[in-house]
């Protein structure tokens, strides 16, 4: 209960600064903390190795990536990038109107009660490699086209 | 454990709300794409937390195809907004007016 409390908190708040702070590096730096935040919630649900996966690939991986392209497009003026916003009744609405309508959907539902005992990533590996390969295998594809695309587009034609 | 899956889920959809509020009030591509990240993120945290509250592994792995494909995702669009960026010299959505029709 205090552990969820905490990370609640942590997330909500992160999350606000991201979607508030008018600089770029503060906004990525604070996705940095709330991701590293639900690498906890996911530790608290049983699930170790996706807490894992989800350091090292979000908050290791991702925010190198968006803080070089936040560095990149500022043109190296040594100026802070500031971010622009607008539209916030437009935004709010949406937010709030979104956030109710699920609110209101998960509190008439009724939901399951078990829970996992114990994280198992084993089970988890030979699940990728047994039940769910073919999802595997074409996530492999897609990885790879990504990876190509990517190089693709972001190159320079006189290079 | 007795926080109820309810405040799990609750507390996603505040994450996917703020995300979404970002998404529509950030004029910056780059910083629209760390609002995608944070809903993306309160995804795999609804899927973590049923799978764990249904005492069901699927939920892992989804989250694992899930935390995959927003990788990709954010690759792709990160070289999207350099591309933009070299082409148009800004990152600033609403200066992009060449699509508009």
């Amino acid at each position: 209960m205090i552990v969820f409390g905490v990370l609640a908190a942590l997330l909500i708040g992160c999350a606000l600064a991201v979607v508030t702070t008018r600089d770029a590096v503060h906004a990525v730096l604070w996705l940095a903390v709330a991701l590293v935040g639900t690498a906890g919630a996911y530790v608290a649900l049983e699930a170790d190795f996706i807490a894992a996966v989800q350091l090292m690939l979000y908050a290791g991986g991702v925010i190198t990536l968006m803080l070089f392209a936040v560095m990149l497009t500022d043109r190296l003026t040594g100026a802070k990038v500031l971010i622009e916003s607008t539209g916030w009744p437009r935004g709010l609405a949406l937010g709030l109107g979104f956030f109710g309508l699920v609110a209101y959907a998960i509190l008439q539902t009724e939901l399951p009660t078990g829970s996992l005992t114990e994280p198992n990533s084993q089970l988890l590996g030979e699940l990728f490699l047994t039940r769910h390969v073919a999802a595997f295998e074409a996530l492999s594809v897609l990885l790879l086209a990504v990876m190509i695309g990517a190089i693709v587009i972001a190159r320079r034609k006189d290079a | 454990m007795t926080v109820p899956l309810q405040a799990w889920l609750l507390l996603a959809a505040a994450l996917f709300g703020i995300g979404m509020v970002g998404l529509f009030t950030r004029r910056n591509a780059v910083a629209m794409l760390l609002s995608v990240e944070l809903m993306a993120n309160a995804v795999n945290l609804n899927f973590v937390a049923l799978g764990f509250y249904r005492g069901d592994y699927a939920g892992q792995v989804m989250a694992l195809f899930g935390v995959a494909l927003t990788v990709a995702e954010i690759i792709a669009g990160l070289a999207i907004v350099i591309l933009l960026h070299r082409k148009a010299k800004t990152v600033d959505v609403d200066q992009v007016v060449e699509l508009s029709g």
